[in-house]
Formats: C-alpha cells, sequence, structure tokens
C-alpha cells in the first residue's frame, strides 16, 4: 500500500500542543486518522474544538467499532479490541480529521456486565450533538462514557442481554426472538 | 455456557424517570404520544411531561424499528448490503443506494465512469425531490392540510414509475453496484422523455399547487413561524445537517464542502465543470424555514437535471469492462468464457473481490443530510464494520430541545419538519 500522506495542517499543530501524549496518524484516501490514548481524548477533543487554528466544531459522527480477528497490521499502528471513532469537521475551513481511541476489555465481552476497562470520557459537553450518538456505540458494543448526562440504551431495550455489535454476537442471535415474552390478552 | 438468557420479568418499557417524576410534581402529568400515532408518521414514541398543555420535556424513545442493519453490513458483500442499506431510507431508495456505493467506492479507489456518474446524479436527485415531496406532503398533512398531501403524492407516483423503468423495481430498486449500475438504461431516449415529461410537465403544477396552497396559508403559518426554533450556533453544536440546518442558516451541503459524482469539477476527466446549483439557507430557523427550504431544493434539484439531461454521455456505465469489479451483463456471462469466469469469481463466497485493508468515510449529501458510511474493511468481499451516519437520527436527538415550552399541538409541525424516516433512525 502506498504510504501515508501525513501532512494534515492539525496533526503538527497537536503534536506541538501534546508533546507527552502517545499519538498515531495515519491516512488513506485522503481521511487523515488520529489515534490517541483515552486518558488524552477529552483535552486533545476539547483542544481540537476550541482552538482558533483547529476550530472542529462540527461532529458530524461517533461510531465504535470491534477489532476482534481483524488483520494485524504493518507498523506500529496502536491495536485493541475495540474503538471509538470520532469524525470531526470543521464548518469555518471545511477540513475533516477523524479521531480514534482504542479500548481493550478485562472481562469477557460476551455479556453486558460493565466493564472498567471500557470506560472513555464524553465529549458531549463540547459537542452536545454526541449524546446519541454515543448512546449507540454503548448499547451496540457496552463502552461507557463517564460524563454523560444520560446513558441510556438506545435502540435496543434495557434488559437486551448482549451487545450485539461485538464480533463475538452471531448474526442470527441467541434466540432473542424465539424466546421472546408473549402477553396474552389475559394478563394485558 | 457464559451467557444466559434472563427471563423478562422486569417491565421493559419502564424508565426511571416515569416512575419518579410523574408522583412528586402534582400539577404536571404524563403523557405517551405514540408508538402508534398517526402524526408520528411510523414507530416513534415520545413521553411528554406537561404542565396543562405546555410540554416542559419531551423524551424520545426509538428503537422500535431495530432490525440491526448494521450487523447485516459485515456479513453480506458490497453489492448484497445495497438491498439493506434501501430499506433504511424507505423514502427514496434510490439516494441511499447511491450513498452506500459512493462510499465503498472510494474504498475500492474507483473512479466511475461518466456516464455512471451523469445517470447516477440525476436520480440522486429525483430521490431528493421524491423525499422532499413525501415531507412537505406530511408537513401539511400533519397540519390539517389534507389537499396538500394528495398534490404532492400524486407527483411521487411518476417517480416510482421512473425507478421501476430503469430498474425493473417500483421502489427498492437496488440499483446501483460496486463500480456501475445493476443495467444500463433501458432505452436512453425513453428514459430522456420521462424525466422530462417529469421536471416539465407533472413536476412545476403540483409545486405551484402547494406553493399557492402553503405559502400563504393563515393556519399554516400560525403554526410554524416561531416553531422549532434553533440557533445557528447550536445547530452546528447539535451536528444537525440538511434542511434542518440550512434553516437556521449553516450553509452546509455535501455536494458542495466535499464533492462527489457530477457536483465535482472535472468529473469527466474531459474538464467538465460541476453543475450549478445554490444551497438555500434561512435565518429564521423555525418549521416554516424548513419547509421553504425544502420547497427551494426541489427546484435546485430540477435545475440540476436540467444541465445534465440532455448530455449524457456515452460508453460503458460499468467502470473497466474488462477488470474484476463489476459484474458483466448476462449476454456476455452466457456467450463468453471470460463473462463467466469473471462472473463466477465475484459470485463465490470465497471469491469476490480483495478489499484495501483500512478505514474510510465517506460522505454524500441525501435529501435530510449527511448520509455518511464509515467502511472497515479487512480485505474480504464484505465490510468488517459498515457504520452508517444516518441523518435522521442525528436531526431527531436535537427533538426534545426544540420541543421545550412548546404546546402539544406543535408536536405534528415540529415532527413533520425534521421529517423523520424510522428505517434511518433505528436501522
Amino acid at each position: 500500500m502506498a504510504k501515508p500522506n501525513l501532512d494534515h495542517p492539525t496533526l503538527a499543530l497537536v503534536k506541538a500542543r501534546f508533546p507527552k501524549a502517545k499519538l498515531f496518524a495515519t491516512e488513506f484516501r485522503g481521511d487523515t486518522t488520529l489515534v490517541v490514548e483515552k486518558q488524552n481524548l477529552h483535552e486533545i477533543m476539547s483542544y481540537l474544538r476550541q482552538d482558533y487554528e483547529t476550530n472542529y466544531d462540527f461532529l458530524s459522527h461517533v461510531t465504535g467499532v470491534d477489532y476482534m480477528g481483524y488483520p494485524k497490521s504493518e507498523g506500529n499502528a496502536p491495536e485493541g479490541r475495540f474503538a471509538v471513532v470520532y469524525i470531526l469537521v470543521s464548518t469555518k475551513t471545511n477540513t475533516n480529521l477523524i479521531v480514534k481511541v482504542m479500548l481493550d476489555p478485562s472481562l469477557p465481552t460476551d455479556g453486558i456486565e460493565e466493564d472498567p476497562a471500557l470506560h472513555v470520557d464524553t465529549v458531549t459537553d463540547i459537542w452536545p450533538g454526541a449524546e446519541w450518538m454515543e448512546r449507540e456505540v454503548f448499547d451496540m458494543y457496552g463502552i461507557r462514557f463517564d460524563g454523560h448526562p444520560d446513558l441510556r440504551r438506545i435502540l435496543l431495550w434495557e434488559d437486551y442481554p448482549a451487545h450485539p455489535l461485538r464480533k463475538d454476537y452471531p448474526v442470527e442471535g441467541r434466540g432473542e426472538r424465539e424466546n421472546f415474552r408473549v402477553i396474552g390478552r389475559e394478563d394485558a | 455456557m457464559p451467557y444466559e438468557l434472563k427471563p423478562f420479568d422486569t417491565d421493559c418499557e419502564t424508565t426511571p424517570y416515569l416512575n419518579d417524576k410523574a408522583s412528586e410534581q402534582g400539577d404536571r402529568w404524563l403523557l405517551n404520544f405514540g408508538p402508534q400515532h398517526p402524526a408520528t408518521h411510523t414507530t416513534l414514541r415520545i413521553v411528554l411531561e406537561l404542565d396543562g398543555e405546555r410540554i416542559v420535556r419531551a423524551i424520545p424513545h426509538i428503537g422500535y424499528l431495530h432490525s440491526g442493519f448494521e450487523k447485516l453490513g459485515e456479513k453480506l458483500d458490497y453489492n448484497q448490503y445495497v438491498t439493506v442499506v434501501s430499506r433504511m431510507e424507505y423514502i427514496s431508495p434510490i439516494a441511499e443506494d447511491i450513498a452506500w456505493h459512493t462510499a465503498a467506492e472510494k474504498l475500492f479507489g474507483i473512479d466511475l465512469t461518466p456516464r455512471c456518474k451523469v445517470i447516477r446524479t440525476i436520480m440522486a436527485e429525483i430521490g431528493r425531490i421524491q423525499v422532499h415531496l413525501l415531507s412537505l406532503a406530511a408537513a401539511a398533512l400533519d397540519l390539517g392540510a389534507f389537499t396538500g398531501f394528495i398534490y404532492c403524492f400524486n407527483v411521487r407516483e411518476h417517480i416510482n414509475d421512473l425507478v421501476d423503468y430503469i430498474s425493473g423495481q417500483r421502489f427498492h430498486c437496488d440499483w446501483t453496484r460496486v463500480g456501475g449500475l445493476s443495467q444500463d438504461l433501458p432505452d436512453e431516449k425513453m428514459f430522456k422523455k420521462l424525466v422530462k415529461k417529469f421536471i416539465d410537465e407533472q413536476l412545476p403544477p403540483a409545486i405551484d399547487d402547494i406553493e399557492r396552497l402553503l405559502n400563504n396559508n393563515k393556519i399554516f403559518r400560525d403554526r410554524t413561524v416561531g416553531v422549532g426554533k434553533i440557533s445557528h450556533d447550536e445547530a452546528i453544536a447539535w451536528s444537525l445537517t440538511g434542511p434542518m440546518a440550512r434553516a437556521s442558516g449553516v450553509k452546509r451541503d455535501v455536494r458542495k464542502d466535499n464533492p462527489y459524482l457530477c457536483y465535482k469539477d472535472n468529473w469527466d476527466g474531459q474538464g467538465s465543470s460541476a453543475v450549478d446549483f445554490k444551497i438555500p439557507v434561512a435565518s429564521t430557523c423555525d418549521c416554516i424555514a424548513r419547509y421553504l427550504i425544502r420547497l427551494e431544493e426541489v427546484k435546485q434539484s430540477v435545475h440540476i437535471i436540467k444541465q445534465l439531461i440532455d448530455d449524457i454521455p456515452g460508453g460503458s456505465v460499468n467502470v473497466d469492462d474488462d477488470g474484476k469489479m463489476t459484474i458483466p451483463d448476462k449476454s456476455s456471462v452466457y456467450g463468453s468464457i471470460e463473462g463467466l469466469i469473471q462472473h463466477f469469481e465475484l459470485v463465490m463466497t470465497n471469491r469476490k473481490w480483495e478489499a484495501p485493508i483500512a478505514e474510510t468515510y465517506c460522505a454524500t449529501e441525501t435529501a435530510d443530510g449527511e448520509t455518511g458510511f464509515y467502511i472497515v474493511s479487512d480485505g474480504g468481499p464484505s465490510a468488517w464494520r459498515a457504520a452508517t451516519r444516518p441523518p435522521c437520527f442525528v436531526n431527531y436527538s436535537v427533538f426534545s430541545k426544540i420541543t421545550e415550552g412548546h404546546m402539544i399541538a406543535d408536536i405534528p409541525a415540529i415532527l413533520g419538519s425534521i421529517n423523520i424516516i424510522a428505517g434511518q433512525l433505528d436501522r
């Protein structure tokens, strides 16, 4: 594969501003991705939003990825089981940047118990629009966002026994549909 | 087995909010709006905390239509998933087909043929008209103007006929493929005739009718002016796109900011300039502004189609006919060994495409805003992760904010102006 082109203007600014943070950047077809560590995520995001040079005022999307069994990349790209991906746009300069944070679980991932390692700071205080997007990532991957105002499941119901977009959850489900509680006319 | 199915003893529909707030505050009461309500269009549930008729808080509960589309996207290959994607946007499936394959082609690095770009652009704009006609119709219907609904719906029928003509399927046409289309136009002259008839004869009277019916209608204006306001800065902070953002003065349109297809300069490789159109922007930030923006966007779409329809370039619709990206047409599959091999290579489950191991985000402007796909590829024939950025989901998240302080009767006006498509909302 071609060598990534890393002259995105924001990368140098972030590097200069956070000399101690461990950063990794890559590029593919014009999309520059910046991988940060989760303890630095919130301050880097605030910087990206508030600094007049970067000014990423529009959060396009927040999504999750599960990398269980994903082919190993060449080079020293940071690896982890889960990723939370933030797609940022600056409406002033019309530049895009993808920020990614990698997370590794400390517990088995086939249930819904809270995993202390799968916590990351919320960005709802920076972009209020992240509220539902973070709720969806929590719903689908079980990644909890610290400081989120209303972290409930959004698409599935509260008792759903899995986080279904994890790779260890089968596409055909685990029989939830077959064992659905049926409310008859007499107990309604 | 580490996991056991929990019996569903607890009532899944209970939220803590419902239990504690209602009894504490005697003068406020809770009202369940939906999930089945004529004014919600689809299965949406809103729990309203009311003070008299005034809304103190509105809490949307979504997910009634959730069917795990994104999980299926990890199983189905880049061509098969288009059938699922088109069910997300069930108002204009063709626009969503184009959005998905624009993203897939960015991953593969395919540059489409000029003919394919022009046909896709025309159909993307027709898809935009299709959505806007529905949302104009629904905005009128929810506020009592049943006639307006009929005016718009009548014209949508012609769009279905046109889609039927080009793809053989009236509605969920699943018409795009990686690197091209499922089929070339059956007859170019006939296609031109149908499109021209639509934009010159069938659409304008309907638009005139609805403008005369609603634009200065006292009832319509009373119920939409100043309702559901969201300011310019808030619209950006809440990630709004499409008519919702433009009605608040945010001049953003992916077709201009990050152009693709014929919205890009030099799209045919011979120096053609991008199609000309304007982005309508309003400053009043309310429901009527969103209605007027949609109306203007229909006219801009017609303007775009008029620039393209007379000069559809010749040549193939599929990229790289002798390459390995597109499924060959049936005559070549049955008539030549190369065609047969190529078909076999792309259809057998253990072969298909070799995608680059990479991640890419590609957004397109559909009628409701920025529809993006974040594709993670592991090099196999299907995406490792095909995350959707659904404009309706993001636009709807602002609903509880913009309804606060309004009356119950304003809810249909606001819902109609957001234009929620539950397929995208819940996926």
